[in-house]
């Protein structure tokens, strides 16, 4: 989960990373109280989780707390490449920047370890320093057992040539965002720029962070911090029933087991789709390993949900799971949708294969339901789906 | 021969007394494995019954291996215990620990990966949230079913568990030396690499199926190993080639960031390699069925 940078402030007042005061609002009105508590003046900067907001006018100085308003009007609102933007934070102006350097922690899933980059040349694009002045962004792997002591700050100090006079606060701030690293479970701390003041402070004016989900029975601070506004309604129903869903733009909605099986369904139906006026998948949706009926209606229900589907591939392969449960459960799933009153308009085509095929096949046969089709290879399934879709778009 | 599990292996399984581990120990042991012991301090000294085989439960990894002699450790251990679990896996030294669990935070993994390279990796990890790997005929070491396929000359080295079944189901009438599932995670211990090597050093395989994933770069190393090490012929697959930038697809290490991590940069790098890559896993195994023909 990657958080705006207010969050990341947040995050960073807590353990004790220098930042400077700021608050956050979603309406310009607010944006008074707050200057005025910050002393009148305030730089208001959108919060969009992309890069490049600067450029397209979405951080601007408020001389006053009516110009907060004003400014703060202007930027609610904005689209930055393809974001729009619901929320700004106001933060208290900073005395003159003097130098601007970049440091991070982030894991390196090729070496398998954790990662400190830093870089006395910050506030730009860092992936562009790193292509075009590799000397100059120092990398020193991290042990997730040693994590950074004060010597390990120091070492990477030293790599990253930080100067002599800021050298200490640097390395302070290293030792305390690695304690917030480990702390919050994070995949990536970026600061950037980190930035030494006309007074001589460093402290950190943006900062990205990234959380693990997978950590979040030990974080339960975590839920709050997520975007749910932004959240997809389908998305967002899919997890609130705990499956796994991405909403994707085509019109074949997709059902499987086991994230690469549904990873790999989703191609071999755009494939098919080349042949059927461009249909593509819809969602990608992993029922995971015991499909019982309940978890095959929550997931048909999400499907069938989505205006965009035409048509619905259900494609399991039982490893441990057996067909002839899937089988029944998508039987099951159906009667509890037109219970519910939910009207099923929209053919499935179902694959299955593995554990039990035969007698989940005879099931989808007896059942004889008018919208199920069968088709027994994976690339003929999804030939079958992307055709109907095609028809019907 | 095989790669990594034998007949011979002689497996333990830590966590054997929950639902889960229980309900797979009990398939490995249909499968012909060699389960010796389960490990759950709180239940040290009983056994437990699967279909008249009693299996004993030992305090400790060390001391299941000082009585039996094991050599392979299954981890069906929840995401909450599983860095201790492997962790002491690594401290008795145990050759192999297949972690099944999926859903481990990454400063676990990071850090239990860690302590095996600083401790001389003693211990080949392979996972987490894999499907643990199948030698068919002879042993399986995790959730892979047992009854898809039969011993055979490919090899099979795959991110995802699901698609592993599917390509051992569609080579089931040659079959397969061994099978193994290395975990869709961002930190997994054994590799594409260190089981591309396994299976070009065994005199059993004939030919490699690989399948990656998005996500990583790990396909890319894999293509550079290839290049310049493997001489058995390699047929690839790819799954994630319509999947949107940086959402992630299920498994925690599946996810296209920026540029990088791409399925075509991945099927680009492995055909530079001499790699055949498939289209769909179908047309994958028609790959490895005109290979095998010559």
């Amino acid at each position: 989960m990657d958080l705006f940078e207010y969050q990341a402030r947040d995050l960073f007042a807590k353990h004790g990373v220098p930042v400077l005061a700021g608050e956050v609002i979603d309406t310009p009105e607010a944006a008074r109280a707050v200057t005025e508590r910050l002393g009148g003046r305030s730089v208001v900067k959108a919060q969009v989780k992309v890069g490049g907001r600067g450029k397209a006018g979405g951080v601007k100085l408020a001389s006053s707390p009516d110009d907060a308003v004003e400014k703060a009007g202007q930027i609610l609102g904005m689209d930055i490449k393809g974001h729009t933007v619901h929320k700004v934070m106001l933060a208290e102006t900073a005395p003159d920047i003097a130098e601007e350097y970049y440091v991070s922690y982030l894991l390196d899933r090729t070496n398998r370890t954790f990662l400190a980059m830093a870089s006395v040349e910050g506030g730009m694009d860092i992936e562009e320093v790193a292509a075009t002045k590799p000397e100059a962004l120092a990398k020193i792997p991290i042990d997730a057992n040693d994590g950074v002591s004060q010597e390990k700050a120091a070492e990477i100090v030293a790599a990253a040539k930080f100067p002599a006079e800021v050298a200490d606060q640097v390395a302070d701030i290293l030792v305390t965002l690695w304690k917030t690293f480990i702390a919050e479970d994070a995949l990536l701390i970026e600061v950037n720029p980190l930035a030494k003041l006309a007074d001589g402070r460093v402290i950190a004016l943006d900062g990205k962070v990234s959380l693990d989900e997978n950590a979040d029975f030990r974080q339960p601070d975590h839920e709050a911090l997520e975007d749910k506004a932004a959240a997809n309604p389908l998305e967002a129903a899919a997890k609130a029933k705990n499956l796994n869903y991405v909403k994707l733009d085509g019109e074949v909605g997709i059902i499987g087991n086991g994230a690469g099986l549904v990873m790999s369904t989703l191609d071999v139906v755009a494939y098919a789709g080349e042949g059927h006026s461009g249909v593509k998948p819809a969602n990608f949706l992993d029922i995971g390993g015991g499909a019982s009926a309940e978890v095959m209606a929550n997931g048909l229900e999400i499907i069938l949900g989505d205006p965009d589907v035409k048509s619905v591939f259900v494609n399991v392969f039982g490893g441990i799971t057996a067909c002839d449960e899937v089988a029944n459960g998508i039987v099951q799933a159906l009667e509890l949708l037109k219970n519910k009153g939910e009207a099923v308009t929209k053919p499935l085509v179902v694959r299955l294969d593995g554990n039990n095929a035969e007698l989940g096949r005879k099931i989808l046969s007896d059942a004889n339901h008018p919208l199920v089709q069968r088709v027994d290879t994976m690339d003929g399934a999804a030939d079958k789906a992307a055709e109907l879709a095609a028809a019907a778009k | 021969m095989a790669i990594f599990l034998t007949k011979d292996s002689k497996v333990i399984v830590q966590g054997m007394t929950g639902a889960t581990g229980m309900k797979h120990t009990k398939l490995m042991l249909a499968d012909g494995t060699n389960i010796v012991g389960g490990v759950n301090p709180r239940k040290a000294g009983t056994t437990v019954d699967f279909d008249g085989t009693s299996v004993p439960v030992f305090g400790s990894v060390a001391e299941a291996i000082k009585e039996t002699g094991a050599d392979v450790s299954v981890v069906f251990v929840p995401p909450a215990f599983a860095k201790a679990a492997v962790v002491e896996a690594i401290d008795a030294e145990i050759p192999l620990a297949v972690v099944i669990t999926e859903g481990i935070a990454v400063h676990d993994s990071a850090a239990f990966w860690a302590y095996a390279t600083s401790t001389g990796n003693k211990t080949r990890i392979i996972g987490p949230n894999c499907p643990g790997l199948i030698t068919p005929g002879a042993s399986n070491a995790g959730i892979i079913p047992g009854d898809i396929t039969k011993p055979g000359r490919i090899g099979l080295v795959s991110k995802s568990g699901t698609l592993t079944y599917q390509m051992m189901y569609e080579l089931r009438d040659i079959g397969f030396s061994s099978a193994v599932g290395i975990g869709g995670d961002p930190v997994i211990g054994t590799t594409h690499i260190d089981a591309l090597a396994a299976f070009e050093a065994d005199p059993d395989t004939d030919l490699i199926v690989m399948i990656g994933e998005i996500g990583g770069d790990a396909e890319e190393r894999a293509a550079d190993f290839i290049k310049a090490h493997v001489t058995k012929p390699v047929v690839g697959y790819v799954a994630g080639f319509t999947a949107p930038e940086g959402k992630t697809m299920g498994h925690a290490g599946a996810i296209v960031s920026g540029s990088s991590g791409t399925a075509q940069a991945k099927k680009e790098a492995l055909e530079a390699a001499g790699v055949r890559v498939g289209k769909t896993p179908t047309e994958t195994a028609v790959l490895a069925r005109e290979l095998l023909k010559g």
